[in-house]
């Protein structure tokens, strides 16, 4: 077994494409449901509109990237405000309910033959990001430390990615720290109280839900623009439950939480897979057990059971405030 | 503003639906039924600016869906009310909020994940920064909030709070609870509030003290409508006392007026009837009464 390869894995896959995806869908679901209390169980929906809309834009109708980045955003708005307005002034369950099915009508849409002339069905669209990486600055040659280093294409993808990730930051701890912030902290808590007190609860809880949603759009962007390729299948609902795994993991209602989250979730992976390979290629499991084909679902196991770990030390998640946790038992 | 407000109801006939000099909530044929059940049934009720006005009523009067109605958390099947001549029906409760009648709850909703500090600031209206955008731009609501906070931290002074500013609201008693919440209701300074059992669970001394304040409030001008159990309370403090039974009011009147009155008593007692008493039962209520008459007079 080659540790420092597996540990480097690890790191390249803390830092790379999905952790900052997922880090921006678990920022997205921190808003609605760590600071508002919003249960949105369909954040694969938005990510799949920021998907689409830029993917559609370029290979379909042949307009630029950014063309589909606006796109993709407005889609995401107006996915937000077609959930929200419906459910937003009923109780707190009905939003779950309507998302997770909203979510999962956007991916039948996407596959279904009759709007292949678009979407292209479930074969999906590829090589739509040429622009992308025709305005990527960093010379050809390889960025990084040691084995943790990356192609020009992929430095820039990670540089503009990890920097939306950290406008995203910006932006929810600006707002969060705000009067605005301690409005859906309110509603979290109580919405009567809040309106006992005069706040429009309706148009907060808008508001988290376009923003958290936005932003969730553009982690599916990046998503797209890294892979030059969307494809309906990869947009279901266990996406959704892998960024809720990752803001719990990382703290609900903190600010890096999220972040670092989806980091460790992705990093978890690629150890547990490392270690899987290496041990069945060292022998040191026998392939009765388990071999190379089952490692990919093993893994899953056993990030099932570090969560498990994770949750019964260290309940309020790595950032969390142990303070908040007890509260709940009052 | 009357010097003052007892002295303007001096006129005011007690009898229910009694007509007062300034009124400023005037409610008409205000009804709510749960099922076959009719919770609220309120013919006409006027409330006096500037006055402190109590209502009582035995358990399940309807004194809280009354509130209920008129701050918007709950919808009538008939009736019309008005706030200083402002009509609030259909009017939606964060709406109410703003145009000055605040309300608390009976079963106190304290924000137990914000800190007691926080719990005040939000309670103050018109804050710049709880706009989406300026939210972004510190520099434009850093100085209201520094207002806002001292504002808060006089508050919490007063309400015996202080040591807890910065406690999570969750860990606080019930009755610290209960003065947060009447605090944090006085922060949106209010032209009226309605606290709904606000002593509840307070100790005697400190409920002496928020008596003061209550009066405090009303001498800023604030009128003050108050559901309260405890009748000492009621005498101490109210300018005028409204009472409520089985979703009707059944008499108004100045406090001292009350005890005497023959349909309050039944009320109260006839409250006590449906369950089957024992004789002795009987004569030990009657005697409290007695009791709560004498001291009254
Ligand atoms: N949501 C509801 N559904 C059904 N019945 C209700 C509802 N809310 C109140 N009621 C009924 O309406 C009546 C009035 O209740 P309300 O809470 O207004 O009484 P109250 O005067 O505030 O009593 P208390 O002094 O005990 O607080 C009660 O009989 C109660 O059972
Ligand atoms: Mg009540």
């Amino acid at each position: 077994m080659d540790w420092e390869v597996i540990l480097t894995n690890a790191i390249r896959a803390a830092v790379g494409r999905e952790a900052l995806v997922f880090a921006l869908l678990a920022i997205g679901l921190n808003l609605h449901f760590g600071y508002t209390g919003l249960l949105n169980f369909g954040q694969a929906g938005f990510m799949l509109l920021g998907a689409y809309g830029v993917a559609t834009i370029v290979a379909t109708f042949g307009g630029s990237l950014w063309l589909g980045l606006f796109l993709s955003i407005l889609l995401a708005v107006v996915f937000a405000l077609f959930l929200g307005i419906p459910t937003l002034r009923l109780r707190a369950d009905y939003l779950a309910i309507v998302t997770i099915a909203a979510a999962e009508i956007l991916r039948f849409i996407a596959r279904s033959p009759s709007m292949s002339g678009i979407t292209r069905g479930s074969f999906g669209l590829q090589a739509f990001a040429d622009e992308f990486y025709a305005i990527n600055p960093l010379p050809a040659g390889s960025y990084g430390i040691g084995r943790v280093s990356f192609g020009a294409n992929d430095a820039w993808l990670l540089l503009v990615g990890w920097g939306v990730v950290a406008a995203a930051f910006v932006v929810t701890s600006l707002l969060v720290r705000s009067p605005w912030g301690r409005v859906i902290k309110s509603i979290r808590e109580d919405e009567d109280a809040a309106r006992s007190l005069g706040k429009n609860v309706y148009a907060y809880k808008m508001q988290s839900l376009v923003l958290g949603g936005v932003i969730g759009a553009l982690g599916g962007w990046l998503n797209a623009v890294s892979i030059q390729s969307v494809q309906p299948d990869s947009f279901s609902t266990p996406i959704t439950f892998f960024a809720y795994v990752a803001l719990i993991a990382g703290g609900t209602a903190t600010l890096l939480g999220p972040i670092a989250g989806s980091m460790i979730f992705w990093a978890i992976l690629s150890l547990t897979e490392g270690i899987l390979r290496g041990a069945i290629g060292a022998g040191f499991i026998p392939t009765t057990i388990m071999d190379g084909n089952q490692v990919g679902q093993v893994r899953f196991m056993l990030v099932g059971l570090s969560l498990m770990l994770l949750m019964i030390f260290r309940p309020q998640g790595v950032f969390g405030d142990k303070r908040e946790l007890l509260l709940d038992a009052r | 503003m009357p010097a003052d407000p007892k002295a303007a109801l001096d006129r005011v006939p007690p009898e229910p639906g009694a007509r007062k000099p300034d009124p400023l909530l005037v409610a008409d044929g205000v009804q709510r039924a749960f099922g076959g059940l009719n919770a609220v049934d309120v013919g006409h009720l006027e409330v006096q600016r500037g006055a402190i006005t109590a209502l009582i009523g035995p358990n399940g009067a309807g004194k809280t869906t009354f509130f209920n109605l008129l701050t918007g958390f709950d919808t009538p099947n008939a009736g019309q009310w008005t706030f200083d001549g402002r009509s609030l029906g259909g009017v939606s409760a964060y709406k109410v909020a703003r145009l000055g009648m605040v309300r608390t709850f009976q079963l106190t909703k304290a924000l137990s994940r914000l800190t007691v500090i926080e719990n005040m600031k939000l309670g103050a209206t018109g804050q710049s920064g709880e706009h989406f955008f300026t939210a972004l731009l510190p520099g434009v609501w850093r100085r209201q909030e520094r207002e806002i906070e001292k504002r808060a931290e006089e508050l919490l002074e007063r309400f015996k709070l202080a040591h807890m500013r910065d406690e999570f609201a969750g860990t606080l008693s019930g009755g610290q609870r209960k003065l947060l919440e009447m605090a944090r209701a006085l922060m949106a300074r209010p032209r009226m509030v309605m606290l709904d059992e606000p002593m509840a669970g307070v100790n005697p001394a400190l409920k002496q003290s928020l008596l003061d304040h209550i009066r405090d409030i009303r001498s800023d001008g604030t009128t003050v409508l108050f559901v309260e159990h405890d009748m000492d309370m009621v005498r101490d403090v109210s300018d005028w006392v409204v009472v409520m039974a089985a979703g009707e009011v059944i008499a108004e009147g100045p406090p001292e007026s009350l005890s005497s009155n023959r349909t309050v008593v039944d009320a109260y007692l006839g409250a006590h009837h449906d369950a089957a008493l024992t004789l002795e039962d009987e004569e030990r209520r009657l005697e409290t009464t007695e009791d709560a008459e004498g001291s009254a007079r």
